[in-house]
């Protein structure tokens, strides 16, 4: 599977972040695991240690396995000021899970994440590739459901 | 109080065609562009006297100057979309909404300075902007506003996307030239400056995405024109990003010299729930926090600079009487903390060590010793830092040590008692 | 030619300088962490800032060129502060219980904290124990010192061309490790330790193996016999307070039967072994068509570095053992023998200008009797400093002693392994006059020596010249590779060290190695030479000796057992 995504990229240096994103995307778990960011290396003639300097410095990478739905919620100050801590919480009880843990189902994974720069819909999260504003407790339970029934 | 320039087209304007930004005359500057002398341009844009709108405010002419004079023939445009500093969403809103408009400034800047070759940097979480984006690009290609020898030109131009990963820091110049080159966001040592040795060691000229979509008014309308619009130091329209604890929060674009009540009161509708502001934090995170009584100063880049802040981007973020500073404080502290690329020692250490002094004063916790250990630590770190996020990290702070110095010592002598702006 | 003016003194600085070039030329001291002379500027520390008057905020002295006119204050309050805080801030975060260092009384942090006055810290602690990473035979990691200064990424990013280390993570939680944050023998590493040579306090140091050498020493029932490599006559001074470049021979000698070693010998004996061996096989491949070119195998940091990046390459190298080990062997068979002593309780040291030679005193191939390897423990020309300070030898005035026979007699040729071209210089005197069967006029091979990366020379033999290379830092050793590969390689023999400098610049070589202190000690190394009468490694009298008595002939089948080994694909 990682050969079928790393042949669509030429073997430039500059590739390697659309490729890790590319890898880590369309895997279920949505981590990069050791192997692959040696064969990632390997692919593009970098040493593995300049590889894993960049997964381990951007937030968006994670080398441990997480849920299939990666719930962003924003804490910083706009959103803040807009009651995302309690967005957290009403997070943390449906879904029985602390900050950067992952449902037993391995459903959902909770991170915090800075500010999403969309602060006019505060509060806001994002979930997978799409965030949602305006949140509040009803709609908050209706998104989780509506994730819950995705395969 | 509104003057719409980069937004007048944008009620109703369907981003996902090109002909509905060709209907309004879209690209109509880049086809004059074409037959104008490179440095004739340049003058324009001088003329117009048009200051970065991504917060660090330089004059535009200089740096496409700077990218002109070289000798060398590779040369890059990058235009910085990785709006991170929170409280900011202008850049977002441009290119959600009026994507072509970025595409001709972009055209136009690459063509003055002889770029053959441009990226457009966009944070990852922008997930919609980078569709649209990518649209546009693919449009703007098949109506031949890119490629080679455009329009029978002579003059050729490709542009790719390039996405983040999750770090603020990227938004600094040579961080996210790093970072497009396929490693960690770490800044480089200047000299030398992006326009000598940029992205893979050629010439490069970095704008913002609100910098880059006011090149085609300037040349529409003439730099002279442009000029007139605004103040003596800042010229032309700015996106403000209002947020917080306000009634209308959005995009508004009003001329420089705006009173910043206003656009609180008149735009943002006033407060939530109709409670008294307590602070109000201008440009964003990395921006100063004033009080009630400084509301009537005007946006304007100059009266920003009073602050000895870097940063113009133009945000306002409202908060109410009700709101604990050192929370906000300290929430920002965090947000440093944890954006910091970690490269140089007087940012990396210390912004944990702000958190934890600041968390003090939350806890009711604080000294007068400790008072006076964040207020050295924080102009250490202002004036020693390796680059913006490190230098303005502490800006909030050291403005509430200036404006709000009683809520300090209220705090450290009635515990829980002080704290209310 | 900018005219400023730095604390108050007017200054004709040269086009392009940086403040802190201004200043070291008219003698003003600005304080410096990050900073190497030999390295690009980082400029993360942020201890060097200066003022400059009229601007608001400080400017980094290192990276921070000269305009006319500036006016310059290196030392005002506002400074002060700065590099106070700073300094704390790094303290904060790392592990001060000094007394219990390797590095305590010779550390960058100390002497800064120390120089600037810091007698309390505003901050509290804030480190967090990370495991120390020592499950190799060379170096060891403690990232708890770690101070982020970047300078072992340099080195081995950009001197080196290994990249095994670079900042993981970012913010306060970054740190400096290889890949996956985990152990250096997962990796590439080649023990190189030009990471620990550069390092400003203790975070990247040698094994250790004082201890080990001490309980032999002590073990009556052990024979403990010590040789000493050739750069370590020209660096062990630098641990005692000598100047660079001293030469210290007579007092090594003596320093060392003083700490307790039963017999004091000289690898430069086995330096002339390993010439005739590897002169011979050179010969033999050049007349038998064998593989060309011939590279050098003596230096463990390129051996490990050809098996792990370029196994194809591996039956260029030369079968013959470094001096280390062709000692070790011999001590344990010829040595043992001849003095009737229970070859497990030859207790053999090495003294070692190279933190890789731990590893290769490990390596399986290197024990001639399964039980014991041949070499039993390394210890760097910094352990033996810190070993002789500890015994209470008075290093400066002690005597000069004489190495022990048959392994004390040796040449010139010999002595120059230590310097990059050492070795190809000594192969050359060798092979030449064996081949040509008359004395080489001149013995000095010139083109050879020196610091440029990649030297070349050409020496006839019989009707034929061949040309050969020499090649110094790890860099430039795949440069040669890559030409061997696209088979664009105009050489016959190859001379190629992991350090820059030859083993005078190892990794284990007295704090603070840099190329001019690297130049001093080259320099020293063919004064050695110069001043010895025996210079030719075939004509050293108990070379001849051994192989009359032992080896009966340069690629015997003994020799081939003792002094030959192979390598492997890792």
């Amino acid at each position: 599977m990682l050969e079928s995504i790393l042949t669509k990229y030429p073997k430039d240096q500059d590739m390697l972040i659309e490729i890790l994103l590319d890898v880590q995307n369309q895997k279920t778990d949505q981590y990069l695991s050791e192997a692959e960011i040696e064969q990632i290396a390997s692919y593009l003639s970098l040493p593995t240690a300049h590889v894993s300097s960049a997964v381990s410095f951007y937030t968006f990478f994670s080398t441990q396995p997480r849920g299939k739905h990666v719930i962003q919620v924003c804490k910083d100050v706009p959103c803040y000021l807009n009651d995302s801590d309690n967005l957290v919480d009403t997070i943390q009880k449906q879904l029985g899970i602390g900050m950067h843990e992952t449902t037993e189902d391995g459903m959902f994974t909770l991170e915090p994440t800075s500010c999403l720069g969309i602060c006019d819909g505060a509060p806001a999260m994002r979930i997978g590739e799409h965030t949602y504003t305006k949140l509040n407790k009803d709609r908050v339970t209706a998104l989780l459901a509506e994730y819950r029934g995705k395969r | 109080m509104e003057q719409k320039l980069l937004t007048k087209h944008i009620p109703g304007m369907d981003p996902m065609n090109v002909q509905a930004y060709l209907d309004v005359e879209g690209y109509q500057s880049f086809l004059k562009a074409l037959k104008t002398r490179p440095l004739d341009i340049i003058g324009d844009i001088e003329q117009s006297k048009l200051r970065g709108r991504g917060g660090a405010a330089f004059p535009v002419h200089m740096k496409m100057m700077s990218m002109a004079k070289q000798k060398e023939t590779t040369r890059y445009i990058i235009c910085n979309a990785d709006e991170g500093e929170p409280g900011n969403f202008k850049d977002r809103y441009l290119m959600e909404n009026n994507p072509h408009q970025l595409l001709e400034g972009m055209l136009i800047a690459a063509y003055a300075t002889r770029a053959n070759k441009g990226y457009i940097y966009i944070r990852g979480e922008f997930d919609t902007p980078i569709k649209i984006m990518q649209e546009a690009i693919k449009q703007a290609k098949a109506h031949g506003m890119l490629g080679t020898n455009i329009q029978g030109s002579g003059f050729d131009f490709d542009l790719e996307i390039r996405s983040g990963a999750g770090s603020y820091v990227c938004g600094e110049e040579f961080a996210l030239i790093e970072s497009i080159e396929g490693k960690s966001g770490r800044t480089r040592v200047k000299p030398p400056f992006p326009t000598d040795v940029g992205l893979f060691g050629k010439p490069t000229l970095i704008n913002n995405v609100e910098t880059f979509s006011n090149l085609p008014w300037i040349l529409s309308m003439g730099g002279e024109t442009f000029a007139s619009i605004g103040t003596e130091s800042s010229t032309g329209t700015k996106l403000v990003s209002v947020s917080g604890n306000v009634k209308h929060p959005g995009v508004y674009e009003v001329p420089f010299g705006v009173p910043i009540r206003d656009v609180i009161d008149t735009l943002g509708g006033g407060t939530q729930n109709a409670q008294k502001i307590g602070m109000v934090q201008l440009s964003g995170a990395s921006g100063p926090i004033i009080p009630e009584y400084m509301l009537d100063l005007t946006i304007d880049f100059d009266r920003f600079e009073d602050f000895d802040s870097k940063t113009g981007a133009g945000a306002i973020i409202v908060m109410d009487d009700q709101k604990d500073m050192f929370d906000i404080l300290k929430r920002i502290s965090d947000f440093f903390d944890h954006e910091s690329c970690g490269k140089c020692t007087p940012c990396r250490e210390g912004n944990v060590h702000m958190s934890k002094l600041l968390n003090k004063f939350l806890q009711s916790d604080a000294t007068e010793k400790d008072l006076m250990n964040l207020e050295s630590l924080s102009r250490v770190m202002h004036q020693t830092s390796l680059c913006g996020l490190g230098q303005s990290a502490p800006t909030a702070v050291l403005s509430t040590l200036k404006y709000f110095r009683d809520t300090y010592f209220d705090r450290i002598e009635h515990p829980q008692e002080g704290g209310r702006a | 030619m900018p005219t400023i003016t730095i604390n108050n003194q007017k200054i004709e600085a040269k086009e392009g300088q940086t403040i802190l070039e201004v200043a070291k030329d008219h003698h003003i001291d600005i304080p410096t962490l990050c900073h190497f002379p030999d390295l690009d500027v980082q400029s993360d520390c942020r201890i060097c800032m200066s003022e400059i008057v009229g601007q608001k905020k400080l400017a980094p002295s290192c990276s921070t060129p000269v305009k006319e006119g500036m006016e310059i204050k290196t030392n005002s309050q506002r400074v002060y502060n700065a590099r106070k805080t700073i300094t704390e801030l790094l303290l904060s975060n790392h592990d001060t219980n000094c007394t219990a260092c390797e590095r305590n009384m010779n550390c960058e942090l100390q002497t800064l904290a120390d120089t600037l006055g810091i007698d309390e810290n505003r901050f509290d602690n804030i480190l967090e124990h990370e495991p120390i990473d020592d499950n190799n035979p060379s170096i060891t990691r403690n990232a708890d010192r770690c101070i982020k200064c970047g300078r072992c990424i340099e080195v081995c990013k950009n001197v080196q061309g290994i990249h095994v280390l670079d900042y993981m993570n970012r913010s306060h939680d970054t740190k400096v490790a290889p890949a996956h944050g985990k152990f250096l023998n997962d990796q590439v590493c080649t023990y190189c330790g030009q990471c620990a040579n550069v390092c400003p306090v203790a975070s990247i140091t040698e094994k250790s193996d004082l201890e080990k050498v001490t309980h032999a020493i002590h073990d009556e029932t052990k024979h403990v016999i010590v040789q000493t490599a050739p750069a370590t006559r020209v660096s062990l001074g630098e641990t005692l307070g000598m100047d660079s470049g001293s030469i210290v021979t007579g007092q090594m000698v003596a320093a060392l039967r003083r700490v307790g070693f039963d017999k004091v010998f000289d690898t430069d004996f086995t330096a002339d072994l390993t010439i005739m061996e590897e002169g011979h096989e050179l010969l033999s491949r050049v007349k038998e068509g064998g593989k060309l070119p011939m590279i050098t195998s003596c230096c463990p940091g390129w051996v490990n570095y050809a098996e792990q990046k370029n196994p194809d390459m591996l039956d260029h190298l030369s079968t013959a053992k470094s001096p280390q080990q062709m000692f070790g062997a011999l001590a344990k068979t010829y040595y043992a023998e001849k003095e009737n002593i229970d070859p497990n309780n030859v207790y053999v040291v090495s003294i070692m200008p190279c933190t890789a030679k731990k590893f290769e005193a490990s390596r399986e191939e290197m024990q001639v009797h399964k039980e014991t390897a041949d070499v039993d423990a390394v210890l760097t020309t910094r352990e033996l400093g810190k070993m002789i300070k500890r015994a209470g030898v008075n290093f400066k005035n002690i005597g000069e002693e004489s190495y022990d026979a048959p392994f004390g007699i040796t040449s010139g040729a010999g002595a120059i392994f230590g310097a990059t071209g050492g070795v190809m210089e000594a192969a050359l005197r060798t092979v030449s006059e064996v081949v040509n069967e008359k004395p080489l006029e001149k013995l000095d091979f010139e083109d050879v020596r020196g610091m440029e990366g990649i030297k070349e020379a050409s020496v006839t033999l019989g009707e034929n010249t061949f040309k050969v290379a020499v090649a110094h830092t790890l860099s430039n050793a795949q440069k040669v590779l890559d030409d061997i590969k696209a088979g664009v390689s105009p050489y016959a023999f190859i001379e190629v060290m992991a350090c820059p400098g030859g083993c005078i610049g190892g990794g284990g070589q007295p704090y603070t190695t840099t190329n001019a202190k690297r130049q001093e000690r080259i320099d020293a190394i063919y004064n050695v030479d110069t001043a010895m009468k025996l210079r030719k490694s075939h004509e050293n009298p108990a070379v001849n000796t051994l192989y009359e008595e032992y080896l009966s002939e340069p690629l015997s089948k003994r020799a081939h057992d003792l002094l030959h080994t192979h390598y492997k694909r890792r």
